[in-house]
C-alpha cells in the first residue's frame, strides 16, 4: 500500500507529477488551480528529481513550452482553469496536430468569461468536442475524487506517450479545493536521455544524426488529408480501446443518472436517498469524456424507463446521452450554472418531477 | 457510522483548521474522510465554511444539504445553517455575537462560550481547540487519542511544543459544553 496522506486534489496533481517521472511543468496561476505550481515551488522537485516547474509568463506562453518540451520526447505538462485553458487552445491544437504527448489539466470554473471561481463542468464541449481549431480530439480523464487525481496523472501519461496526443484531466474546482484521504503513488524514476531515445526516438528530436521534424504545418493539402485520415485513424483506435466508465447501482436500476466528475458524487447521494424511497435508481459515470463510453450507455441506457444527465452547466453532455441510447428512452437533463454546485435534495427532486411522476 | 458536519463562522476563527483537524483524526481511525472548504472571496473577512464527513463506508457526495451536525461561530452563519440540521441532530454555537440563538425543538442544541474561555486562558488562538472538545464531547465520533495524532498531522512540526496546549484546551471544551433546553 502506498503513502496514505489528506490532501487537497491540486496538491495531489503536483505531487502526482513528481512522483510519474515528469520531466517538467509550465503554468500560470489561476484560481482555482493554483494550488499546483505553490505546492510543485514548494516541493522543489527540481532538487529531487531534476523535475523543471517554471511559472511562464502567460497561459500561451505555459502550453507553448509543453510543446517544446513534448517534442523532445520528455513528460511535460500544465495546469489551469477555464479562461486559462481557452486561452491554450492554439496551443492544443498544434501539440494534437503536430502528434505530441503532453498532460493539460483544467480545474475549471463558470463562465462565459472571467465568470467565477466556484466550481463548473461548463467546458465538456470545448475539452470534448476541439476547443481550438482544426479537426482533432484530446483524451479527456474526468476525476470525481482526490485519489483519481492522483491515479490519472500517470494514467494520462500514459496514454499520452501510447497514442502521442494530448490527455487532458477535466476536474473542477470543488474536486481540486477538497481534501480527501489518498493513497500516493510510488516514485518513478524520470527517463534516462537513453530511454527517451529508445522510447521515442523515431519521432522527437533529439539533437541526433536522425532527421525527425515535428510539425503541424502541411502546405500540400493531399498530404494535409492523409494526415487527418491518420488522425482520424488514432481517435478510433483512442475509442475502441480506451473507454473507461464507472456503474453504480444498475443492477436493478429502472432510472439511470448519467454524470461525470463531482456531480456523479452528488448522484449518489441522490441514489442513496432515493433508495430509501423505494425509488430504484443507478448512476452511469464516464470516466473518459473522449472517447465517451457510447456502446456502453447505449447497453445500459435502452433497459431504463428514464435517463437524468445531471451536469454544472446548462447541458454540455446529455446530446452525447441522447445520442447514446438513439433518443430511445427519454432523456432529461437537470443543471446548475455559473459555479452552483446542485444539492443530492434537487437532484433526486429534479428525478421525481422529470420522470418517475410522469 | 457516517457523520456530516459544517462548521461555519468568520474567517480566521480557525474553521479551516478546526475542519482538518477532525479529517486527518478520522484518517488514524481508519475512516473515509471529505473536507470540502468554501472558497473564494467571501473568506476574505467575510464568512468561511467547511463540510466535513467522516465515514467507514465509502463517501458520496462532498457536497450536502443538510446535516447531522452544524458547528456555528457566528451570526450569518446561524442564519444559514440552522435549518439545515437534520430533525435529531446537534446544533454547536459560540453565544459571543450571537443575536438571534436558535429555535428549533427537533435538534439537539449546546453552546460552548469558547470565546470567553479563551480569553481568560489568554490565547485566542485555542479558541477552535476549545469548541472541537465541546462538539467531540458530544459526538464522540473520534477518540481523543487520535485527534491528538490528527493534530500532530495537520500542525507543522516546529509547533508541536504546543500540542499540550491544544489537548488541555480540548479537555477545557469537552468539560465546558451547555445544553439548551
Amino acid at each position: 500500500m502506498g503513502e496514505l496522506r489528506l490532501m487537497k486534489g491540486n496538491e495531489v496533481i503536483a505531487e502526482a507529477a513528481i512522483r510519474a517521472g515528469v520531466d517538467g511543468y509550465f503554468g500560470y496561476p489561476i484560481t482555482p488551480q493554483s494550488e499546483v505550481m505553490e505546492t510543485l515551488m514548494i516541493r522543489k522537485p527540481w532538487e529531487e528529481t531534476g523535475m523543471v516547474v517554471l511559472q511562464a509568463e502567460s497561459e500561451v506562453a505555459s502550453i507553448n513550452m509543453v510543446y517544446g518540451g513534448a517534442s523532445c520526447g520528455k513528460k511535460v505538462m500544465t495546469s489551469s482553469s477555464s479562461p486559462g485553458y481557452s486561452l491554450m487552445q492554439e496551443g492544443i491544437s498544434y501539440l494534437a496536430g503536430a502528434e505530441l504527448p503532453c498532460v493539460v489539466v483544467n480545474v475549471s470554473r463558470g463562465g462565459p468569461g472571467l465568470g467565477t471561481i466556484q466550481p463548473s463542468q461548463a467546458d465538456y464541449l470545448q475539452v470534448t468536442k476541439g476547443g481550438g481549431h482544426g479537426d482533432y480530439h484530446v483524451i479527456a480523464l474526468a476525476p470525481n475524487s482526490v485519489q483519481e487525481m492522483n491515479d490519472f496523472v500517470a494514467l494520462a501519461f500514459d496514454l499520452a506517450f501510447k497514442y502521442r496526443i494530448p490527455a487532458v484531466i477535466l476536474s473542477d474546482g470543488a474536486i481540486g479545493q477538497m481534501m480527501e484521504k489518498v493513497e500516493l503513488s510510488d516514485f518513478v524514476p524520470r527517463r534516462t536521455e537513453e530511454q527517451i531515445r529508445k522510447e521515442c526516438g523515431d519521432w522527437c528530436t533529439l539533437g541526433s544524426n536522425r532527421h525527425n521534424v515535428v510539425t503541424s504545418l502541411e502546405l500540400d493539402s493531399t498530404i494535409m488529408e492523409e494526415r487527418n485520415v491518420k488522425l482520424l485513424k488514432k481517435y478510433e483506435e483512442i475509442s475502441k480501446n480506451e473507454v473507461r466508465y464507472e456503474e453504480y447501482m444498475t443492477e436493478d436500476a429502472e432510472y439511470l443518472f448519467v454524470a461525470f466528475g463531482s456531480c456523479s458524487r452528488i448522484c449518489k447521494k441522490s441514489i442513496e436517498m432515493a433508495r430509501e424511497k423505494g425509488i430504484k435508481v443507478g448512476l452511469f459515470r464516464p470516466i473518459t469524456l473522449f472517447p465517451f463510453p457510447t456502446q456502453q450507455l447505449k447497453v445500459l441506457g435502452q433497459k431504463m424507463k428514464g435517463i437524468m444527465s445531471v451536469e454544472m452547466n446548462v447541458g454540455q453532455m446529455v446530446d452525447d446521452v441522447r445520442l447514446a441510447v438513439e433518443c430511445k428512452v427519454p432523456v432529461e437533463f437537470k443543471g446548475r450554472y455559473g459555479g452552483i454546485i446542485p444539492s443530492p435534495d434537487e437532484v433526486l427532486q429534479a428525478l421525481e418531477e422529470k420522470l418517475v411522476r410522469k | 457510522m457516517t457523520e456530516e458536519i459544517i462548521i461555519a463562522g468568520f474567517g480566521g476563527q480557525g474553521v479551516l483548521s478546526m475542519g482538518k483537524i477532525i479529517a486527518y483524526s478520522g484518517i488514524m481511525q481508519d475512516y473515509e474522510v471529505c473536507w470540502m472548504p468554501s472558497y473564494g472571496p467571501e473568506m476574505r473577512g467575510g464568512t468561511a465554511n467547511v463540510t466535513v464527513i467522516v465515514s467507514d463506508k465509502a463517501i458520496s457526495s462532498p457536497i450536502l444539504h443538510q446535516f447531522d451536525t452544524a458547528i456555528v461561530l457566528n451570526q450569518p452563519s446561524m442564519d444559514k445553517f440552522e435549518a439545515q440540521v437534520k430533525p435529531g441532530g446537534v446544533l454547536l454555537y459560540d453565544p459571543n455575537g450571537i443575536t438571534k440563538p436558535p429555535t428549533r425543538k427537533d435538534i439537539k442544541v449546546y453552546k460552548i462560550d469558547a470565546t470567553e474561555i479563551a480569553a481568560k486562558m489568554g490565547n485566542v488562538k485555542i479558541f477552535n481547540m476549545i469548541v472541537l472538545g465541546a462538539y467531540l464531547k458530544v459526538r464522540p465520533v473520534v477518540s481523543l487519542e487520535n485527534v491528538m495524532k490528527g493534530l500532530a498531522k495537520s500542525i507543522p512540526a516546529r509547533h508541536h511544543n504546543l500540542l499540550p496546549l491544544n489537548e488541555e484546551a480540548i479537555k477545557i471544551g469537552g468539560d465546558n459544553i451547555i445544553e439548551v433546553k
